[in-house]
């Protein structure tokens, strides 16, 4: 099984994609999930993360056949 | 405790109704807490004409679904509701309803204010406003006025 990555609001339009598949690989983090999905371009530091729907830090290990998500600060309401 | 996510305007006091008649016990509850947000037509100084709130639908429905679960324990309710919309929004349409029933005042007014924060703070929502200058994310803003 792979990670589903996805991308919300500024994150979505910065990068041009909405989603992405990456190969599962022992010892991933949410941190290399965006290195491996973004290609050079740096997280943004108001960043916010999240795995399988529930806020988790950059440094949170990922496994197999997660969702992870990236977006900005959230502004609802 | 439902949260419902709506592509389409809502009136807030026919839902406060409606939700009333169907899910509450008359006469069990003495206190009815609401709020309502509405849509401004101006943003840090800026007419804005309308705006489109983008959301992460299973992440926000599941985020909604616990706030209300928890929030009727922390504050012993009978029963709270919480309507967001998503899509296109204009000015005067509202946006966000939170209710409160419980058996005092006091609890629904605090769980009211609980619900909105709550919400506010971390559900997975993004408002892009349509300026005469073009288009802008909230989050954007924010952060440059910062």
């Amino acid at each position: 099984m792979s990670i589903n990555v996805q991308f919300f609001a500024s994150l979505r339009e910065l990068l041009g994609k909405q989603q992405t598949n990456l190969e599962y690989e022992p010892s991933l983090t949410v941190s290399h999930v965006w290195e491996k999905a973004c290609s050079g371009i740096a997280m943004p530091d108001n960043t916010l993360c999240a795995i399988n729907m529930e806020y988790v830090k950059p440094g949170t290990q990922v496994n197999e056949g997660d969702e992870v998500a990236f977006f900005p600060p959230v502004t609802g309401g | 405790m439902p949260a419902i996510l709506l592509d389409k305007a809502f009136n807030p006091w026919d839902e406060v109704q409606r939700f009333q008649q169907q899910h509450l016990q008359s006469g069990h509850y003495g206190a009815t807490a609401s709020f309502v947000g509405t849509m401004r037509d101006f943003n840090i100084d800026e007419s804005v004409t309308h705006m489109t709130l983008e959301h992460y639908p299973e992440m926000t429905q599941h985020f909604l679904d616990t706030l209300c679960t928890q929030s009727c324990e922390k504050f012993d309710l009978d029963d709270c509701l919480v309507i967001h919309r998503y899509g296109d929004i204009y000015p005067g349409e509202p946006i966000v309803l939170t209710v409160a029933w419980s058996i005092h005042r006091a609890q629904a007014f605090d769980a009211c204010r609980y619900l909105m924060e709550e919400l506010k703070s971390h559900a997975p929502f993004w408002k892009k406003e349509v300026t005469e200058r073009g288009e802008r994310w909230v989050h954007d803003e924010l952060r440059s006025s910062e």
